[in-house]
């Protein structure tokens, strides 16, 4: 239980100083904004060919606009050596992995719950046909992205051009992850349920969240102490 | 020692892709449906297997290192990526080549072509990564992980991409499809001559990788004096 | 068992060695003063003996126990380069993260008493981006000194500090010291270093040139062990 308590006062802080500035999420919030008004001049799509491309649009946005949230994760311990801190503190690596990780898909999945009802103004998508099933699209897909952005965001944070190195890393490796989200979120959003044909999305992307948290948890202390 | 190997192995893979052209181009006869071009079968699949083989040398090296700390799989890691990363390049433009003559399109977006280029794009960046940071030893640490974690993606982004398409031609060396054992068994020395290749041009890098390794250090050494 | 002892310790860059078979040891209370010219080794070795690199040879140890273990991490403070507290959180909120991340039993409490002690109570509840320098390192000095570390490990402490910071800094570690607790800390400073410490290391180009009790000698000529173990 220690862990779960280290790992929420990683949390708090984290939020805490986020909600306070509120730099990366405004900056999130306004990305993802201005890509759905972009979207919308350069494909100018029919009702039809909306909804097709609904899920594919909303993870673009939303791995896009997380990005820069997640960037910030590690980074914001760069500035007073607060990592060395960190590292010092008796906390496993996994805590603080995980309490970083949390603050993230929190601060991801409220630019995400403000994206969507901006979507379906703007585009004219009725999305909440199977609400329950695409919040749980929703949150592995987010856990996902997540976790490899947190992950990443250390594996980087005292390298040059930090900021351009993540996403470049981040992108490729996050692709079944996006994949998976996107295909199930187009279905949800035409009115399918989930099961059948998309099951094995839906395992894909536990999967992606499984391996890769694991993944992160084993070597996070490599990555930070080495 | 290691210059005679190379050479030696030189020897073995030039004999081995002159007697595999020889094969391809003046033995063997057109294919039934594909003509001419099917001939880039013998390079294109090779190359597929050679990338595979070097991305998993990539993945033991680079857990050795983790435990070993010893440089020397570094400097493998980095040296059987980027010959990986060169085969795999092959691949995807000799695919290019045969869709184009084959299917009228440079490119396109089927379960194979798409998940090779998307591991290339993996582990192009493991390279990027790597040129980011200077020090040696957070480097290989930092790229050993990284590493890893694209390892463990490989496999995920071929089954994800192959459920999302198959455009590919059936599989001709496995599951369906029959050949003539003739080219079954060019393609199989192709497949040596490439590793071969493969193994002498990661040997060349390694040698490389190692010698920039010294220069490092004794610059580091003439700074402290 | 020495508090702290780093035995055969080598680091590597590379093919570069920035260690060489470094020894140190630290009785349980005393003072240790790791002095050396810039790029001997000092910060490198200080990093490893408190946990945020591995030596690449030879070991460390804290009361016989690996700095990286948690258990040896609730005994250890550290002061580096940086201030390590946050900027958008103000000094109590830092310094009940801190205590709360120690698993101190009252986290508040101590995080006052602190506070107080470095004379930063009127300002608890100010962000640290809007303390001016001397205050931003009297906090970083209450962060370390929070948790009651059995060892504190210094990195170039008095580089930097304000007269009145240095004096906190130099009261807290005599208390500290007489409390039988073990401070290292490598310096530049020679003159603040040798008063409070009771023995010295010297690193030179990576290697341990000299290690020994400090003299009254060394502190009427703090030039003296270089001109004495320093240079080839």
């Amino acid at each position: 239980m220690d862990f779960f308590r280290q790992m929420w006062v990683i949390t708090r802080k984290d939020l805490r100083a986020e909600l306070r500035t509120k730099e990366a999420i405004n900056a999130s919030l306004a990305f993802s904004l201005v890509i759905l008004v972009l979207f919308s001049f350069a494909f100018d799509p029919t009702e039809k060919e909306t909804v097709a491309m609904s899920g594919g649009l909303l993870w673009i946005v939303f791995a896009f606009a997380g990005t820069l949230v997640l960037n910030r994760s590690f980074a914001r311990e760069v500035p007073n050596d607060c990592l060395d801190a960190l590292v010092a503190a008796p906390i496993s690596g996994g805590a603080l992995f995980m309490g970083k990780a949390a603050a993230n898909f929190a601060l991801v999945i409220a630019v995400e719950f403000v994206s969507l009802p901006v979507f379906g103004i703007f585009y004219n998508v009725h999305w909440t046909t199977h609400f329950w099933s695409l919040m749980l699209v929703l949150a592995l897909g987010t856990w996902g992205l997540t976790v490899i952005g947190t992950i990443f965001s250390a594996l980087t944070v005292n390298i040059r051009l930090r900021e351009l190195m993540a996403p470049l890393l981040v992108y490729p490796m996050l692709i079944p992850c996006l994949m998976s989200a996107m295909q199930l979120s187009m279905d949800l959003i035409a009115g399918k349920p989930l099961g059948g044909e998309n099951e094995i999305w839906l395992r894909l992307l536990i999967a992606f969240d499984v391996i890769f948290t694991a993944l992160s948890l084993v070597l996070v202390e490599t990555v930070l102490v080495g | 020692m290691r210059a005679k190997l190379i050479y030696a192995l030189g020897v073995i893979a030039a004999i081995l892709l002159a007697r595999n052209l020889y094969s391809i181009f003046m033995q063997l006869p057109d294919e039934a449906s594909q003509g001419m071009i099917y001939r880039i079968i013998f390079f294109h699949v090779p190359a597929a297997i050679t990338a595979m083989l070097c991305s998993a040398v990539a993945f033991v090296a680079s857990i050795l290192f983790l435990f070993t700390k010893n440089f020397r799989y570094d400097a493998v890691a980095v040296a059987v990526t980027e010959v990986g990363l060169a085969f795999l390049a092959a691949n995807l433009v000799t695919g290019s080549i045969w869709g184009r003559i084959i299917w009228g399109i440079w490119w396109t977006w089927d379960a194979r072509l798409t998940s090779a280029l998307v591991c290339w794009l993996l582990y192009a960046g493991y390279l990027m990564l790597r040129h980011a940071i200077e020090e040696p030893t957070a480097r290989a640490r930092i790229a050993a992980v990284f590493n890893i974690f694209a390892f463990a993606d490989v496999p995920i982004v071929f089954f994800s991409i192959k459920w999302w398409r198959t455009q590919h031609p059936q599989p001709v060396f496995w599951g369906g499809g029959s050949i003539d054992p003739a080219m079954y068994w060019t393609a199989a020395l192709n497949l040596l001559a490439l590793i071969l290749l493969g193994v002498i041009l990661s040997l060349i890098r390694l040698r490389q990788e190692e010698v920039q390794r010294e220069v490092d250090s004794l610059r580091r050494y003439a700074h402290a004096v | 068992m020495h508090a702290v002892a780093a035995e055969g310790v080598w680091k590597f860059y590379g093919d570069y060695p920035a260690l060489r078979d470094v020894m140190l040891h630290a009785e349980p209370g005393a003072c240790l003063a790791l002095i050396g010219r810039n790029g001997a080794g000092k910060t490198t070795l200080l990093r490893i003996i408190g946990g945020f690199s591995k030596a690449g040879r030879g070991q460390v140890r804290i009361f016989g126990n690996d700095p990286r273990e948690t258990a040896t991490r609730r005994r250890m403070g550290w002061i580096g380069h940086g201030i390590s507290v946050y900027d958008e959180l103000s000094a109590l909120e830092n310094l009940t993260l801190f205590g709360r991340l120690y698993d101190l039993p009252d986290p508040r409490h101590a995080a006052m008493d602190w506070l107080e002690r470095t004379g930063l109570d009127r300002v608890k509840d100010g962000l640290v981006r809007e303390f001016s320098r001397g205050m931003r390192q009297r906090l970083a000095v209450a962060r370390a000194f929070l948790h009651e570390p059995a060892v504190l490990l210094l990195d170039e402490p008095f580089t930097a500090l304000d007269d009145r910071a240095i004096a906190v800094l130099q009261r807290l570690l005599r208390e500290a010291l007489a409390d039988g607790r073990t401070v290292v800390m490598s310096t530049h400073q020679l003159r603040e270093a040798l008063e409070l410490a009771t023995h010295v290391t010297l690193l030179n180009r990576g290697k341990t040139a000299f290690q020994g009790e400090r003299t009254t000698q060394m502190v009427d000529d703090p030039g003296w062990v270089y001109a004495h173990y320093g240079e080839d």
